[in-house]
């Protein structure tokens, strides 16, 4: 199975409320794709409609040649998916649970054991171990490597790292980069912005629609105006002072500097009148610093004008 | 430094299971209106410190003192006096908005009229007045963690327990819980945060970092930095816990 996907079209409905509005989106066979974005945003929905667990409202959903509504047993066959929530049996030990999964794809462990070897060794010594008693970090090892024991072509897996400490964050994204080199296509979630940067290409997303889709550095690369790092001695009043300054598009915590967007052309006017500003209410130790954006600077100017036009339309 | 209150002491605190210690003679103090980050890896030992800070867990030994009172000897004065919230557990999503509140104000004894007061004016801050009779689980993500903060704080403790509070909201709504964060160290509540968002240490007055039941690390960010010789809170955290 070639494992491109293409998605048109497609919406999905609880009742009232809209999980998914009219979503177009092209994956290339063996990418590591991201889809960024907060809870609510629909990650969860639109991998459920992938797997073929939930159907889709309106739209059609192809990986490769396969309909995931018509031909679904043959898209599970071939597909992997590590659910946000832990949901493997919690009573069987962490062997009986990757022997059970084998053995529902006709295989077993010792067949694909080269396939999960890399992950499965962390989790090795534990395997007389029930699994609700492992740690969250060798849960989450185990439920991938349950994913993947049936050598499926894509791998789906939602929010992998939420909860999961910067270490162990890199060190899952480590994993993912060496599945990718086998020529799995692998789709992820995940609410950590910081992480955009580590896929092929990532849709940012919210409320149910796609804000942008592209590789991070060109996501990056459209942000639009100029974007300035602002630090004082006294933090805290800091950030309501600028929320007074004129010219001003966005202002926000980041990290040790406060991000500010300059509304005007000339970088170097703004820059004084922003050092005026803060002089006149009394800061010291003033560092007002041109950056360069990151995904999450993206995100936000992306929310914004999001809000702004939802404004307009009503 | 000027002396001020602790709100949080804590004393050569150590707890095992059978073999294993999860937390290995934990010595730190935290102070009255701090924003302290309570940083580690997962399995570093910080659920089972925040456990017995709590008082939902009896130190093996050593000593902590919590608003006051020994968490040891008198669990339940502790619990009185502290607020809690995390991601996992918050609030109940079949009662309504209203419901919650009162039911949380009469677990702390707050007076019925009290209550009201509470709730009012705080869904009045949030601007969240037209949710009052709605269904939590009807509410997003983003305004329930705003609740549940409000709600940890009804009983007006001296200092409130934030369990990876942020987790999965959009970066919006990070930023305004932080703010609700700083309102209320200001008012001079104590916060005592985890985390996994590494910008948000920068937030804090001063991180701790865990590392197999010890704290390897507990300083101002800006000091931490300086003294691992890197620019960001995200090396500092590799650098001690890998």
């Amino acid at each position: 199975m070639s494992a491109d996907i293409n998605i048109t079209n497609v919406s999905k409905s609880y009742n009232e409320v809209v999980a998914l509005k009219n979503i177009n989106l092209t994956i290339d066979n063996g990418e590591l794709f991201g889809l960024i974005g907060p809870d609510g945003a629909g990650k969860t929905t639109l991998f459920r409609i992938l797997t073929s667990l939930v159907l889709p409202t309106d739209g059609e959903v192809h990986i490769g040649e396969l309909d995931v509504v018509k031909d679904y047993k043959k898209v599970r066959r071939n597909t992997g998916y590590m659910p946000g929530r832990f949901s493997l049996y919690s009573d069987l030990t962490v062997e009986e649970n990757l022997n059970f999964y084998a053995s529902i794809f006709n295989t077993s462990l010792k067949e694909n054991y080269d396939l999960i070897k890399d992950i499965y060794i962390q989790i090795e010594p534990y395997k007389k171990r029930r699994a609700g008693d492992l740690s969250g970090g060798m849960k989450q090892k185990l439920a991938l490597s349950c994913a993947l024991i049936h050598s499926p072509q894509l791998i789906i897996l939602d929010e992998p790292t939420t909860g999961v400490d910067a270490v162990s964050r890199m060190e899952f994204w480590e994993l993912l980069k060496k599945m990718q080199k086998r020529g799995m296509t692998i789709l992820v979630s995940t609410p950590y912005m910081d992480e955009a940067a580590l896929c092929d290409r990532v849709a940012l997303m919210q409320n149910g629609k796609l804000l942008a889709v592209d590789k991070p550095q060109n996501i990056v690369n459209s942000y639009k105006g100029s974007l300035f790092a602002v630090s004082a001695n006294n933090m805290h009043s800091l950030l309501s002072d600028l929320e007074k300054l004129d010219n001003t598009k966005q202002v926000f915590r980041f990290g040790e500097t406060i991000h500010i967007t300059s509304n005007i052309e000339s970088d170097n006017q703004y820059i004084e009148e922003v050092n005026k500003h803060l002089v006149s209410c009394g800061y010291n130790n003033i560092s007002i610093k041109k950056t360069n954006p990151v995904i999450e600077d993206c995100f936000l100017a992306l929310m914004d004008i999001e809000t702004e036009d939802k404004d307009k339309a009503e | 430094m000027n002396e001020r209150e602790k709100i949080i002491e804590v004393k050569e605190l150590v707890k095992k299971f059978g073999n294993f210690t999860a937390n290995n003679k934990l010595t730190f103090d935290v102070f009255k209106g701090e924003i302290f980050g309570f940083l580690g890896a997962n399995g570093a030992g910080k659920t089972t410190a925040i456990k017995i800070l709590c008082g939902l867990s009896a130190p093996t030994s050593g000593f902590a003192k919590v608003a006051g009172w020994d968490v040891g000897k008198y669990p339940n004065k502790v619990k009185s006096n502290i607020g809690y919230m995390s991601q996992k557990f918050s609030l109940y999503n079949d009662m309504t908005v209203k419901e919650n509140f009162r039911f949380y104000g009469g677990i702390y004894g707050l007076p019925g009229k009290e209550i009201s007061n509470k709730t009012s004016y705080y869904l009045e801050k949030l601007k969240m007045e037209h949710t009052q009779n709605v269904v939590l689980n009807e509410i997003p993500l983003g305004w329930k963690q705003k609740l549940a903060f409000s709600v940890a704080n009804i009983h007006d403790p001296k200092v409130v327990f934030l369990d990876e509070p942020t987790g999965g909201v959009d970066p919006v709504t990070r930023r305004q819980f932080w703010e609700m964060i700083y309102e209320t160290a200001d008012k001079g509540t104590t916060v005592f945060v985890t985390t996994h968002y590494m910008d948000e240490a920068e937030y804090c007055e001063r991180v701790s970092i865990m590392s197999e039941g010890i704290i390897e690390a507990l300083d101002t960010p800006a000091k931490l930095k300086e003294h691992y010789g890197v620019d960001t809170m995200n090396d500092v955290f590799i650098k001690i816990a890998r």
